[in-house]
This record gives structure tokens, C-alpha cells and sequence, in this order.
């Protein structure tokens, strides 16, 4: 089976090469037969993929040790949903999953649009077809999955940090908004190089955009949520490279996603708006390079590899061949329009994107700086929580200030009169916040009490955007007022859908605020905590009553530690953080006890720190976080406006194909 | 071994077929048939002004909407509204002439 691996993989790489190749010259010269040939190609390099897939995922379900990847990732007792899962669990599979995510993304969005955008299409075959060639490249040259071995007895078994079902869902979420991010790129390119550089190409890639986006944000939290239940530090972001490099491309393609709306409705910002879509992109390669280039050290380095030259010569190679293009076609690209006011919903857009961008290329920067250090002078830096929190305050707070003040102003100009009178409501609903929260005591961090006075003003602002739009909707269309609602929502997706995800980010600074900088914790010191002992952490008294260890629990040992917990006199529950040991792979694992209060969002969490062997006593970390639910609920909020947002608007269809004349179909796919 | 090898060799056949299909189908082809479909300059000027009247359009819209929200006051209405019309009845007539 190994050989039909490898040969779906070289069968693969020759038809993404004969993509980019046949694909340009069909491009450059008009031909075709020729272009159709090569979408073709690209369709059947998908096919190819999913031979190659398919091979990897039988050989790890049939435990097929023969395979070096096979044998590196899994053991004979690891689950049989972590043995599938191990499939992203290493670096070639990892490749593999993107290579086949990819050329599914460009099979799909090359089928979808090869009426609509026919000469676009054109270019973009032949983009998609090279960055599909680069990763098919490397799986057949530098890090194959196909690579055997005399078959060992048994494998080597799963890092324990990723035998935890988020790591079954989290890395591919993670990569259908990274691969995702190719479409746009693919599509900019396409426009710039067929000079087509009008707003179709935009409207072709907005779904695609908003998805990749939105898998990309569903990752991250995802992501976050199996790092707070399972690396057991009691965080859920620790502003780790490899966590940074997946929030660097979210935040660009977040910029893109308002500056968009600028350019489609004023005409403006066009090359912004190409720097933003090349810099998504790039940004995405350069996650996928500190992911799995082992570059730099840090929670995710079990991915190290060599195939890091490689990366950097590509991300090199994307970014100085699309800025050139773009350089190119700068006299295509420039605005009929000028911003006629600092005061209009086109300015806080971007205001909005400066500090977005901003933000980005300061986490960039943070995490660049070490690597630069290293290798211009030897020296190892670390670039701490500190900077990454001064500057998540400098840029964030104003950026959620601006999410409330953005919707209520007009687009071209607004007069102060009007300002005045849309923004008092939000503007006395966040003073009033501040001033309660100063009253109850939590006056004591300025940044806490800005974040949730300007959530209140934002949250305040989107309410009134829903009542104002629904009775002005009635006042139109009459009926009642639910019926108005979803008139209103159903006719204008984008915006009240965009209404939803902004409250779904109110709602995580809510979480971030209160679990950070609200949090209270406690520390076992020297002497470790025997039976019978209690401490009591903000309220909460926790009373120790021993440990206990059971052996053979699926693939490893649990050792678990009880607490029972009270507030005054009444018993809450208990608690029971614990290590786990597992035997194939000699690794231990920190399983902490989270006990949450769905009333108030507030987490109680217990990490067992080690056991003293000579009392039989633990030392254990307690921390409790206020509100850090709300980071979870975010996320689904996130997932409700995304869905509203990008839901299918034929009467916007009919409209756009109306616009742009478009008859099918010149080209047979 | 044997399989896995003819399976692949089949595979890379399937494809082959697959991409030479366009040829295939159409194996005689004056070269103007064989033209990809591009846009001629009257095309592109007709997109151009249709983008231009649908942000037109949509801007009166959006004026509209602003203004019954209670974002836009009279005054600002008034003011905006003409120039607003004009941009719009401008890009229809280019589009019809």
C-alpha cells in the first residue's frame, strides 16, 4: 500500500505542476482548451490527494506499523479515534491534510465561479496550482508519509497533550481557515494579472473569505479551550509563537473583511485591500512554517523538522512575486474616489484597520524578535506575556471602543449633531457600567474597567442598531415587530450578521478581563498539603482528603487528588485534579479539575503541581477566574453570526449577475 | 507490491484521460474558437458603470436607512440627498447611453 501512497503523491505533484504551467500559458496566451485542461488538472490532483489520504488513514486504522508515520504517531492501545487523529499528529500527515485541504478548496472555488469570473479564473488556476505544487513537492521529496520500515511490534505512541478529543477537531478547523486563506490570495492574483481588477473578484471570494476566516477563529478558540483543559497551566492563551502565528492571519483577513466593504461601496482602498489579502496569505504560510519548522521552542515543538528552508524560500518567493504584481498594476488600482470626511463609517473602518493591522505586525515583531536575535547575534530572547498584554491594551481596547462607535455613524460624512444623538444611549450605558463596577470594588485595574465600560457602549450601540433598524423596517413594510426583525436580518446578512460576531468579540473581551486580570490564585509554597489541611482562595475553602492511584485506566495511570470544596458553610462539590502516566509513550500528563458556575461564568480550577513522597502530601495551584465562560459562549455566538453572514442572499445573487451580465458559459469545465 | 503499482499506474491513466479531455472533445478547433473569453474595452466600461450606479444606488439606500435610524438628521439629509441623486441618474444615463 505504501507504493500506491507514493504514487497518488507523484501523480498529484505532476498535475499541480501541469496546472501552473499549462494554466499560465492558457492565461498569458488565451487558449481555451488549454485552461479548461488545466482546471481539469487541478480537479483530478484533488482526486489524487484523497487517493494519498485515503491510503494513510487505512494504514493507521489498521495499526500498520510498517509505516515509519504510522509507527512514530501511534500505538496498538491508543483510541481509535486518536489513531485516525493522528493523522494531523505529525508533520508529514500535517502536510498532507493542507495539500488535501487545498486542492479541495480550489476544486470547489474554481467549479463555483468558472462562469462567473471566467478570465480571472483564468490566472487563478495556475496560482492555486503553484502553492499546491509546493506542498505536494515537499511530500514527495522532503517528508513523506509513505516513508516504511521492518514493522516494529508496537508504535511509539501520541504525544498525551493530543490524545484529548479538541486535538482531534482543533488542527483541522485550524487548517480549513489557513488553507482557506489561499482562495482570496489566488483570486487577487487572478484579478491583477488579467487586469480585472473591478469588484468581482471580490464578490467571488467574500464567502469564501468569511469562511476560511471563521474556521480560523473557530480554531484558535478551540484550540484555546483543549489548552486550558488540558495543558493544565490554568490559562487558555499564552501568547505561544505557534498561537500567535494562527491569530496573526486572523486578524489581517479581519481587516480585509472591513476594508472590503469599503472598496465595494466607495471604490476605494483597493490597493490596501490587495496588501491585506497578500499579507493574510503570507501570514498563514508563515503559521504553518513556525507550526511545523521547529523554528522556535515552544509547547508545539514535537513538530520540529527540516523542511524549514523550504517554507521560507516559498513565503519569500509569494510575498516579493505578489508585491511585485501588485506594483505592476498600481495604475489599475487607483481610487475614483477620496475619503470626504475623518468623520464617516469609511474613516473608523480605517481607523479600525490601522489598529488592526498594527496589532498584527506587533505580534509579528514579538515573535520575529527571537528568531532575528538568534540568528544575528546567538542570543536566545524571549518575548514575554508583558509586551503582548501592553500592546493587546494599547491597540484592543480602541479597536473595541471603535466597534460600537463604527455602526452608528454614517457612510461619507456625519455631523456632530447626529453623533451626539446616536451615541448618548451606548455613551451613559458605559459610564454607568464604570461607575457600578467602580462602586462593587473593581476599580482596582484600568484596563478591566475600560474593557467593560466600552463593552457595554458596544453592546449598547449593536441594541440599539437592532431596535432602530427593526422599527424603521416596520415603518416601511409594516406587520409586527418579529415579523420586521427578521425582514430586517434576512435583507442586510452581512451587516446584522457582522452585529452578532461584534457582540460574540464583546463577550470574549468580557472573558479575557475578568479571567485575567479579575483572577485570584493560590499557591501550594514549600510544604506540601496533608489530609484534613485547607486553604481558602476568594471565598472558596477547600479541605484536602487524599490521593489515590489507579493503574491500567485505557493507556495509562491515573493518580487524582481529592478536594472538597465550601463557600461559607455550604458544600459545593469536590474536586479531583490529577496527573495521568502513560505507559507506551512514558509521558505524563497534567489533568486539571475545572468546577464551573454557569450562573456566573466563573471557573474554579485545581492543578495538581506533584505529590511529596515522603508525607503522601500534594502542592497543588488554585485559581479562580470570573466570567471565563463568557470566552466560550463567544464562540458560539461567533459561529451564529458567521452562519447569518455568510447564509446564501439570492435576491444579492440576482443582483450581482445582473451587474456583471454574466450567461452561461463560455467555458466547459 | 504488484497492486499497489498497477493501481497507481491506473490512477495516473484516469488522469491523463481526464486532462486531455477538453482536447479530446473538441479535437479540431479553429484557433477563435479555441479564444478564451475576455472582456473588450466597451465590456469593461460597461462594468465599471454598472458598479458605479449600484454604489450609487446603494449609497441612497443606505441614506435612506441611516435617516429613518435616526444616524442622519434632517439638515445632514437634505444636504446629502441631492448630490446623492444626481451621481445616481448620472451613472444610469452613462449606462443606457
Amino acid at each position: 500500500m505504501p507504493e500506491l501512497g507514493r504514487a497518488a503523491l507523484v501523480v498529484c505533484l505532476g498535475l499541480t505542476l501541469y496546472a501552473t504551467v499549462a494554466g499560465a500559458i492558457a492565461a498569458h496566451e488565451r487558449r481555451r482548451r488549454l485552461a479548461v485542461s488545466a482546471q481539469n488538472a487541478l480537479v483530478a490532483a484533488f482526486g489524487a490527494a484523497a487517493v494519498a489520504a485515503a491510503v494513510l488513514v487505512t494504514a493507521l486504522a489498521r495499526h500498520d506499523f510498517s509505516f515509519t508515520y504510522v509507527a512514530d504517531h501511534t500505538s496498538r492501545k491508543l483510541p481509535t479515534l486518536y489513531t485516525l487523529s493522528a493523522f494531523w499528529g505529525g508533520q508529514e500527515g500535517s502536510l498532507l491534510l493542507w495539500l488535501f485541504v487545498l486542492l479541495a478548496y480550489s476544486t470547489a472555488a474554481v467549479y463555483f465561479n468558472r462562469i462567473a469570473v471566467r478570465e480571472v479564473i483564468a490566472w487563478v488556476v495556475p496560482t492555486l496550482g503553484l502553492v499546491a505544487s509546493f506542498f505536494a513537492l515537499l511530500l514527495v521529496a522532503v517528508a513523506s508519509p509513505f516513508q516504511t520500515q521492518a514493522a516494529p511490534a508496537d508504535g511509539l505512541g501520541l504525544n498525551p497533550s493530543l490524545q484529548n478529543p479538541y486535538m482531534v477537531i482543533h488542527p483541522p478547523m485550524l487548517y480549513l481557515g489557513y488553507v482557506g486563506l489561499t482562495v482570496p490570495f489566488a483570486f487577487a492574483m487572478g484579478a491583477l494579472l488579467s487586469g480585472r481588477t473591478d469588484e468581482r473578484w471580490i464578490v467571488a471570494t467574500r464567502r469564501w473569505t468569511l469562511a476560511a476566516w471563521t474556521f480560523l477563529g473557530i480554531g484558535q478558540l478551540l484550540g484555546s479551550h483543549w489548552a486550558y483543559v488540558e495543558v493544565g497551566w490554568g490559562g487558555y492563551y499564552a501568547w505561544d509563537p505557534v498561537e500567535n502565528a494562527a491569530l496573526m492571519p486572523w486578524l489581517a483577513a479581519t481587516a480585509f473583511l472591513h476594508s472590503v466593504m469599503v472598496q465595494e461601496k466607495k471604490g476605494m482602498m483597493k490597493v490596501w485591500n490587495m496588501l491585506l489579502v497578500i499579507l493574510a496569505f503570507c501570514l498563514s504560510l508563515f503559521g504553518t512554517f513556525l507550526t511545523r519548522s521547529g523554528v522556535i521552542n515552544s509547547i508545539h515543538s514535537f513538530t520540529e523538522s527540516s523542511i524549514g528552508p523550504w517554507f521560507l524560500g516559498f513565503i519569500c518567493l509569494i510575498t516579493a512575486g505578489s508585491l511585485a504584481i501588485v506594483y505592476w498594476r498600481l495604475p489599475l488600482l487607483r481610487a475614483k474616489t477620496k475619503l470626504e470626511s475623518i468623520v464617516s463609517r469609511e474613516a473608523t473602518f480605517l481607523y479600525n484597520n490601522l489598529l488592526l493591522v498594527a496589532l498584527c505586525l506587533t505580534i509579528l515583531w514579538g515573535v520575529m524578535y527571537p528568531l532575528l536575535t538568534q540568528a544575528v547575534r546567538g542570543e536566545s530572547v524571549t518575548v514575554g506575556r508583558p509586551y503582548y498584554d501592553f500592546f493587546l491594551r494599547v491597540f484592543g481596547l480602541p479597536l473595541l471602543l471603535l466597534m460600537g462607535i463604527g455602526p452608528l455613524i454614517a457612510w461619507r460624512r456625519a455631523s456632530w449633531s447626529s453623533i451626539k444623538r446616536t451615541l448618548w444611549i451606548p455613551a451613559v450605558a458605559a459610564l454607568v457600567t464604570g461607575g457600578v463596577l467602580i462602586l462593587l470594588g473593581a476599580g482596582s485595574s484600568l484596563p478591566g474597567l475600560l474593557a467593560y465600560s466600552f463593552s457595554a457602549f458596544v453592546l449598547a450601540s449593536i441594541v440599539l442598531e437592532f431596535v432602530r433598524g427593526t422599527t424603521a423596517r416596520r415603518a416601511v413594510a409594516g406587520g409586527g415587530y418579529p415579523t420586521a426583525f427578521f425582514d430586517l436580518v434576512a435583507r442586510n446578512r452581512r451587516r446584522y450578521g457582522g452585529y452578532v460576531v461584534h457582540a460574540a468579540i464583546v463577550f470574549l473581551a468580557i472573558g479575557i478581563a475578568g479571567s485575567s486580570v479579575y483572577q485570584t490564585q493560590y499557591e501550594t509554597g514549600t510544604k506540601a498539603l496533608q489530609p484534613g489541611d485547607s486553604v481558602t482562595v476568594a471565598g472558596y475553602r477547600y479541605v484536602y482528603r487524599g490521593s489515590t492511584v489507579r493503574e491500567n485506566v485505557g493507556n495509562h495511570r491515573e493518580l487524582r487528588a481529592a478536594f472538597d470544596v465550601y463557600q461559607g458553610s455550604s458544600y459545593l462539590g469536590r474536586q479531583t485534579p490529577g496527573q495521568n502516566f502513560y505507559y507506551r509513550e512514558q509521558q505524563s500528563s497534567s489533568e486539571m479539575s475545572i468546577s464551573t458556575s454557569w450562573l456566573t461564568g466563573e471557573d474554579r480550577d485545581v492543578i495538581l503541581g506533584g505529590v511529596d513522597k515522603k508525607t503522601g502530601g500534594v502542592f497543588v495551584k488554585i485559581l479562580i477566574k470570573p466570567l471565563i465562560n463568557m470566552i466560550w459562549l463567544a464562540g458560539f455566538v461567533f459561529v451564529i453570526g458567521c452562519v447569518i453572514t455568510l447564509w446564501p442572499d439570492a435576491r444579492e445573487d440576482r443582483r450581482l449577475a445582473e451587474r456583471y451580465g454574466e450567461t452561461p458559459a463560455l467555458v466547459q469545465a | 507490491m504488484t497492486a499497489a503499482l498497477v493501481l497507481g499506474a491506473v490512477l495516473a491513466a484516469l488522469c491523463v484521460v481526464f486532462v486531455s479531455r477538453p482536447f479530446l472533445r473538441e479535437p479540431a478547433l479553429a484557433s477563435d474558437a479555441d479564444r478564451l473569453y475576455a472582456p473588450d474595452a466597451a465590456e469593461r466600461r460597461r462594468l465599471s458603470l454598472a458598479e458605479e450606479r449600484d454604489r450609487a444606488l446603494q449609497a441612497l439606500k443606505e441614506l435612506e436607512f441611516d435617516h429613518r435610524t435616526g444616524k442622519v438628521s434632517d439638515e445632514d439629509y437634505r444636504a446629502a440627498i441631492g448630490p446623492l441623486r444626481r451621481q445616481a441618474a448620472e451613472a444610469l444615463k452613462a449606462l443606457e447611453g
